[in-house]
């Protein structure tokens, strides 16, 4: 036998032993576990599980053990996401930093920065928040405004940052920040990274059209930054935000693979909502809403075929760079339908007159008008998919 | 069930898009049209075809066939369309041959597959008697006769209909038109006392005719499959032949996109190549996500086809998911070439319009979109 079938079965029995069997279900959203100074456990499995795997080194199974990883190799670690999924044992915690700032610091970082934020972060004891986008810096990031100015051995930050997500509940914040203001735009951005404790942060959440949510704007007022926590080259930072993003993509789609998919079904709703003898305008809206079924079904056929063709090493940056344009507008054009199938159930904003699903849905439509929006528009998507993927000319 | 062609389906891949590059381009096509061929397709082009194999590669060995597979028959209609090569391969391979390997007898596979399979005759299937695809409105009677039966009626738009060997004819042998039972299969010989056929000439040039039945005469043993219960079998052929048509739209569809693609890309007004302007940008970045979405639906339907754990409810599903989508985007894509191409799109010496013309036939057979719409949710209410 293998050494690899060694550590496959090693990691089977462990996982059998150690991931508790409440835990072996999707995540509903409300039960997610966000690792920080501030971490709340929903039961007392759910800290168990998350100590177990702390200790075992695994929220980062492939980080370098002398930074707290846990040393896997990439067999391994293919290994282990395969038996995670085989018993749809949940994420022990959420943490941005352990999924797109922990890469880019272990390839860009210095040696001094990778010994003081990795560990921390591997046991999941600091809570990330990310500051990318500025009130005039959205779809065109590179006009980012937020500066910090060289004051000898720290950088003073001013400015302001917005939708960064838990804002309010995070312990760090790894930042695009302005670091030389003559420069063309992409030429003048660095990385830097932040206590959010530091004198001279504010952060205030932001309500949306769908009422409370993550998102908080936060504003920086002389803010002092030590130097050492500049990640990678002064003015350097386009490139490692980018990649920061690249790794987004890729946690993204690991995580849904164990988070509940999506749980307002559509035809089931709509043929609770309208039962028969069908009018004509029922009819209407029941092929609207096959239509946007086999649009779903064609999606999820997609994001099957994707993984395959990764699989036999075939080029699927095209089949990605369509992914979250497709999925938010199919969510939205969802909405759309079951707003109109519910008629006045489904613009219930609170209260005794609706049920908890419909108010869910409401919010949920709402919600879904900045999903076509966040983590680049759907305009962004589609300049995307014409330059890079079908190779059509800038404009003059 | 896989997403993906196998090594051995990509090579058949290549190989179709190699013969057919040099053998059938469009421009043969065009030919075809010009000299208004009256088979619809090249016959010698056939010929060769069967001997690449393509005629065996759904059938079972031990009928002579390759025992491929049908998503191996995908992989060569996405070539198919992408030259908008004509050929009976459908019609007689695709729909005449697995309704007799999946309903035929012992008898009646022994005397017409080898010859379906070697290229020597043709076999039609004459299902649609309206506009619309809608096998159960079916009405053509078949009356029991002491030996045998009587077809009376009309069959219009039988795909490869002229210049068949038989006809495999859709009919009534109970019930009325919207039922479901009552419906059985007849192979009729094509010089069978009564039935004539004529040309019905559509826009996509190739071989369609209508069928009249003047009280046409046929043995008891021209019943193929049970009586009054042909249906299911039917549909299972059917799917056969809505996923390959889907997988030859999306060739076709797949084609015209990339031609207009690089005319975007040419194409210079206001000193500037058309397609650096954001909006025809975001067209053609709709279309790229369509035909995306298309393929992933096609490949499902393809590989559903091979599956034999599904049931023909889930099988069915997923044949309507493909032609639907391929049918959505292949008109997406037709329509949005001619106007991105401007005043030359809709010139006859450009091949933008045959595919157009194609397209639109495609879609219409064996049920456009509307159609699989509704069926794929009748299906998905039938299986909960």
């Amino acid at each position: 036998m293998s050494a690899i079938d060694d550590f496959r079965q090693e990691t089977r029995a462990w996982l059998e032993a150690n991931c508790p069997h409440s835990l072996r279900t999707p995540t509903p959203e409300g039960e997610l576990v966000w690792g920080g100074s501030k971490i709340e456990f929903s039961s007392e499995d759910q800290r168990l599980w998350f100590e177990r795997m702390r200790d075992k080194g695994w929220f980062c199974p492939d980080w370098p053990r002398e930074y707290g990883g846990g040393g896997l190799s990439p067999a391994e670690l293919a290994v282990l996401e395969s038996e995670l999924r085989r018993l749809k044992c949940r994420p022990p915690q959420i943490n941005l930093g352990i999924w797109m700032l922990g890469p880019v610091l272990l390839e860009y970082g210095s040696e001094e920065q990778k010994r003081a934020l990795l560990p921390p972060m591997a046991r999941g004891e600091i809570r990330w928040c990310q500051g990318f986008s500025e009130p005039n810096a959205g779809s065109d990031l590179a006009s980012l405004k937020t500066s910090a100015r060289d004051e000898g051995d720290h950088f003073v930050v001013n400015g302001t940052k917005i939708w960064t997500s838990y804002g309010d509940k995070s312990d760090w914040m790894y930042a695009l920040v302005r670091t030389d203001a003559k420069a063309p735009k992409h030429l003048g951005i660095s990385l830097i990274v932040l206590d959010m404790r530091s004198p001279g942060i504010s952060v205030s959440p932001i309500d949306l059209i769908s009422g409370k949510s993550a998102f908080c704007q936060v504003f920086f007022d002389n803010v002092k930054v030590p130097k050492s926590q500049l990640i990678g080259p002064l003015n350097g930072g386009w490139t490692l935000g980018k990649s920061l993003l690249q790794h987004e993509r890729k946690a993204m789609s690991k995580f849904g693979e164990t988070s509940l998919p999506n749980h307002f079904h559509l035809m089931p709703l709509l043929e609770r909502y309208l039962p028969e003898p069908r009018s004509a305008a029922d009819q209407a809206l029941r092929a609207r809403a096959l239509a946007c079924a086999m649009d779903e079904h064609a999606y999820a056929l997609t994001v099957q075929r994707m993984g395959e063709e990764a699989r036999s090493r075939q080029d699927v940056s095209g089949l990605m760079a369509i992914m979250k344009l497709v999925h938010s507008e199919q969510d939205r054009e969802k909405f759309e339908i079951l707003l109109d199938a519910l008629g006045y159930h489904a613009l219930g904003w609170e209260g005794e007159a609706f049920t908890d699903e419909e108010l869910a849905i409401t919010r949920a439509w709402l919600n879904g008008f900045a999903l076509t929006i966040a983590g680049g528009a759907s305009e962004v998507q589609l300049n995307v998919i014409a330059k890079r993927v079908l190779g059509l000319p800038d404009a003059k | 069930m896989s997403l993906v062609y196998s090594e051995e389906q990509r090579l058949l891949a290549d190989t179709a898009r190699e013969f057919l590059a040099a053998r059938s381009p469009v421009a043969a096509q065009r030919r075809l049209r010009d000299d208004k061929a009256p088979l619809g397709f090249d016959a010698a082009l056939w010929r060769e075809m069967v001997e690449l194999g393509w005629s065996a590669i759904p059938f079972p060995e031990e009928q002579g066939g390759l025992d491929f597979g049908c998503q191996s028959l995908g992989a060569v209609f996405e070539q198919l369309g992408r030259n908008l090569s004509a050929s009976p391969l459908l019609s007689s391979v695709v729909l005449g041959g697995s309704l007799l390997q999946l309903a035929g007898s012992s008898a009646q596979q022994a005397h017409w597959l080898p010859a379906l399979i070697g290229g020597d005759k043709r076999l039609a299937l004459a299902i649609d008697e309206r506009g619309r695809h809608d096998p159960l409105a079916t009405s053509l009677r078949a009356e029991r006769s002491a030996d045998g039966f009587r077809l009376s009626g009309d069959k219009l738009f039988v795909v490869d209909g002229l210049q068949a060997d038989a006809y495999l004819v859709v009919a009534r042998t109970a019930g009325q038109s919207g039922e479901e039972s009552g419906l059985s299969l007849l192979l009729v010989e094509a010089n069978t006392p009564g039935l004539t056929a004529s040309p019905a000439t559509l826009i996509d040039s190739r071989n369609c005719a209508r069928l009249h039945f003047d009280g046409v005469v046929v043995p008891a043993d021209a019943l193929v499959g049970e009586l009054d219960n042909g249906l299911a079998v039917l549909e299972q052929a059917l799917d056969r032949g809505r996923v390959c048509l889907a997988a030859e739209l999306l060739g076709a569809a797949q084609q015209l996109f990339e031609t207009t693609l690089d005319y975007l890309k040419t194409r210079v007004q206001f000193d500037a190549p058309i397609g650096s302007f954001q909006a025809l940008q975001h067209r053609a970045a709709r279309l790229y996500v369509e035909l995306a979405l298309a393929r992933s639906a096609v490949m499902g339907g393809l590989a559903a086809l091979d599956d034999a754990s599904l049931s023909a409810t889930e099988r069915g599903r997923l044949a309507s998911l493909a032609k639907w989508k391929a049918g959505v985007a292949a008109d997406k894509v037709s329509n949005e070439a001619v106007q991105l191409h401007g005043g030359i799109g809709v010139t006859d010496e450009l091949d933008v319009g045959l595919f157009l013309k194609r397209i639109r036939v495609a879609q219409a057979c064996l049920g456009d979109s509307d159609y699989h719409c509704q069926r794929y949710g009748a299906l998905s209410d039938a299986q909960v």
